[in-house]
């Protein structure tokens, strides 16, 4: 016994997931899913290219790429987990329904968890990752190998999450694990302790990408290239980046303190010892108010983009933009105390923080109108991206205004905790960022891989995701007012019956959104000779990422761009020097893949296990291996390869003969397998 | 060793911002050791002496100044410096709060 503890700590065979048919099936699904990957990469010989042109990558787009790669496949599993509770409720009118509570607490504690930190988070991160270094004219961000642990890291807790399907349970403690229930004394499991490094993990590594990303946007910014020229979603990613930086650490904080009240028998948040558990929601929502603006913003940049590209015209009160997005991110600290109003403190406080909370309603609606006017006398074309931008424009004004309802504390003392809050975090969260990003996929996955994406399929995406979402999550309002408590297993109420079955179909929808996204996803890889676009430029895009080749080279730009206003490119092609030859060529400096980012990661997956599972030499090995891992990294003298200039040139001029001999388009022909990704300006 | 052109600028500079420092802490840890104020003046004279230390460093160590080109510096302090009034400030209005409302023997 005491030597099986040693090795394998609190893990045993009651750890296998054969509580109940539907656990052991998802964690089959994730065993399956693992050994075709593995069997798919071995058939194909693909270890290889994976170690050394993807894993161990420094490049900023690759490393977005794979952010995206593992917020998709975070986001079809939280989504069936979606699916399975709306069915839940859906049959649990007056009998218990196929799940256990037990279980259905599992799923949306793991739900909110995934969608927040393992979906929503990865996909910016890796959107910006892909997109700011082009906007901003750089070669790659500042800490490129920061960049790469930054990713492992989330690698890594995203790793822990899939391993909890099929070792043990996770939290009951929904996605916040407010103690004092996530304590020992009440969740004396491992499910917690999942969540509490899943999250450290994420969350250390966001910090870290935080950091990189403003000073990336301070110091690698091209020549001519100031603040007010910036691109609104490089201003979106800044402010980002800023709320990262200060947001996260009251995260970490809140877990590693629960972590020692679990593990060392700390009374941090204990009911007894001198704990408060009001501390810990205070932490909390320190983070967890400005994180939604973290999840926000981008999108807010990615709108700005779609809407002034599909429309041919500059954005409309470009500088109203920018001061209204600082305002946000400024705004979006004086708010948190609306997560908690019933918490017990006075009238004067929860008044106050009400008001600023409804204050922030004022940017975002200059928000909204600017990108309305952006749009009047506009050649508008009504490409996929523009879909998901009008689905959001209206969605998200539904959802804006039902979050100025719940921030008058009066209000909210009657509906919190009721599915009118999931209704309204929903409606803000799918409409603004799940349809901000997948229009930021749409929008950029030509330049990553150089063939657009099927727009059929993708209207249908677009349809089935908006549908979907407005018939799951419209009930749920209904449903609030009525007083459904949220996370409800069961329940014996006649009048809700009707409402939960329109909010299942609803999620039948969303589901099919998921494979629709999938289904374009093949087809359009199977058609992309026919969708490629060489030249870069499919949409007559405004701004420096549109001025280079589809993929990018390795090193971005040949030669550093000068810019002389915003929307650079855009000025560029008006003036009928979209590419200007350079007059000379010069050796250029990449930095060298590097193995730490990959052996952090490994290193934080064991970590982590070890911890939950209370396998001591495990989570040592693994802290020894991430400190020693870093120390071999610093006795790494070659840390820069030279492109030599003649490679550089040979390259350049290959794309500039390309350009030379495609034809250029015009919007008519945006669709059409003629645009080969060669623009012609629209005359506006 | 050679010297780069301002060496002897910055060299001045860490200088004078190490003595500032030491000096700075020594005056704390002088008022806690030996006990010559009253508690208040001690601990107000704590705080204003580590506000200055921050300064020091910031001018000293870290080259931030009024000057055109450092302003992109200065203006992300100025940002770090309201947030953390407010999530601090925030914090302690709430606590205070909860505490009067909550806990009979504090009222």
């Amino acid at each position: 016994m005491s030597l099986w503890h040693a090795l394998f700590g609190k893990l045993g065979y009651d750890a296998l997931p054969f509580y109940s048919a539907i656990a052991t099936g998802a964690a089959s699904m994730v065993v399956i899913g693992a050994l075709v990957t593995v069997a798919g990469l071995t058939w194909f010989g693909a270890w290889g290219t994976l170690w050394r042109e993807w894993l161990t990558s420094v490049d900023h787009k690759r490393i977005g790429i794979m952010y995206v790669v593992i917020a998709l496949v975070m986001l079809s599993r939280a989504l069936i987990e979606g699916c399975l509770m709306r069915a839940q409720q859906a049959v649990a009118y007056d009998q218990k329904g196929f799940l256990t509570p037990d279980h259905f607490s599992q799923l949306f504690s793991t739900h909110g968890t995934i969608m927040i930190f393992f979906m929503a988070m990865p996909f910016l991160i890796g959107v910006i990752n892909f997109v700011m270094p082009l906007q901003i004219g750089a070669r790659d961000v500042s800490f490129p190998v920061l960049n790469s642990v930054s990713l492992a890291l989330t690698a890594a807790g995203a790793a822990l999450l899939m391993v909890s399907l099929c070792l043990g349970k996770f939290s009951t403690g929904g996605w916040s694990g407010y103690p004092p229930y996530t304590e020992i004394a009440y969740s004396p499991g491992v499910g917690v302790d999942y969540w509490i490094w899943a999250l450290s993990l994420s969350s250390i590594g966001t910090t870290m990408t935080g950091l990189n990303f403003a000073v990336t946007i301070y110091k690698k910014r091209a020549p001519g290239l100031t603040l007010m020229r910036m691109p609104l979603f490089v201003w979106a990613a800044l402010c980002t980046a800023i709320l990262m930086v200060f947001a996260m650490p009251p995260l970490t904080v809140a877990t590693s303190l629960l972590a020692l009240d679990r593990y060392a028998g700390a009374h941090f948040f204990t009911n007894g010892g001198g704990g408060n558990m009001m501390n810990y929601v205070n932490l909390f929502w320190l983070f967890g108010h400005p994180e939604v603006y973290i999840l926000i913003l981008p999108a807010f940049g990615v709108f700005s983009e779609v809407f002034s590209t599909f429309s041919a015209k500059a954005l409309y009160g470009y500088t109203s933009l920018v001061i209204a997005v600082m305002a946000i991110a400024v705004l979006s600290f004086t708010v948190w105390l609306h997560h908690f109003f019933t918490m017990g403190q006075g009238a004067d406080v929860n008044s106050a923080f009400g008001i600023a909370t409804m204050l922030i309603g004022i940017p975002t609606g200059v928000k909204i109108y600017d990108w309305i006017a952006t749009m009047y006398r506009g050649r508008v074309r009504f490409s996929v991206p523009l879909l998901y931008a009008l689905a959001f424009l209206i969605l998200f004004a539904v959802g804006g205004l039902s979050g100025i309802l719940l921030a008058n504390p009066g209000v909210d003392y009657q509906v919190h905790n009721t599915v009118f809050l999931v209704a309204h975090f929903h409606n803000v969260i799918i409409p603004g960022v799940l349809f901000g990003m997948l229009a930021a996929y749409h929008y950029w996955f030509p330049k990553a891989f150089g063939f657009r994406l099927d727009e059929r399929w993708g209207r249908i995406s677009c349809a089935l995701w908006t549908a979907g979402f407005l018939l799951a999550f419209m009930p749920l309002y209904v449903l609030g007012a009525m007083g459904l408590p949220r996370r409800t297993v069961s329940y014996t109420e006649a009048a809700y019956h009707p409402w939960t079955l329109i909010a299942a179909g609803g999620a039948a929808l969303l589901f099919a959104a998921l494979a629709s996204l999938i289904i374009q996803l093949v087809v359009s890889i199977r058609h992309r000779a026919a969708l490629a676009v060489p030249a870069g430029d499919p949409w007559d895009g405004r701004n420096l990422e549109w001025s280079v080749a589809a993929p990018p080279p390795e090193y971005n730009f040949a030669t550093l761009p000068h810019v002389d206003g915003i929307d650079a490119f855009a000025r560029r092609k008006s003036a009928h020097d979209a590419y200007p030859a350079p007059p000379a060529y010069e050796d250029i400096e990449i930095p060298r893949p590097s193995a730490l980012g990959p052996a952090i990661g490994i290193a934080g997956v064991a970590a982590g296990f070890g911890l939950t599972w209370h396998i001591w030499w495990m989570a040592g090995l693994g802290l020894l291996l991430a400190i020693g891992a870093v120390i071999a990294r610093s006795f790494v003298r070659e840390t820069i390869e030279v492109i030599d200039a003649a490679t550089v040139a040979a390259e350049d001029r290959a794309w500039r003969a390309l350009l030379a001999s495609e034809p250029a388009v015009d919007r008519d022909a945006e669709c059409a397998s003629a645009n080969r990704g060669l623009a012609l300006p629209e005359a506006v | 060793m050679s010297k780069a052109p301002g060496y002897r600028d910055e060299l001045r500079s860490y200088v004078v911002g190490i003595v500032l420092a030491v000096l700075l802490s020594g005056v704390s840890f002088a008022l806690v050791a030996w006990h010559p104020a009253s508690l208040r003046t001690t601990l107000w004279v704590i705080s204003v002496a580590a506000a200055l230390q921050a300064l020091v460093h910031f001018r000293c160590f870290l080259h931030i100044d009024l000057s055109r080109q450092k302003r992109d510096d200065l203006s992300l302090i100025v940002f770090s410096v309201l947030v953390i009034l407010l999530m601090v400030g925030g914090s302690f209005w709430i606590y205070d709060s909860q505490m009067s409302l909550m806990q009979p023997s504090a009222a």
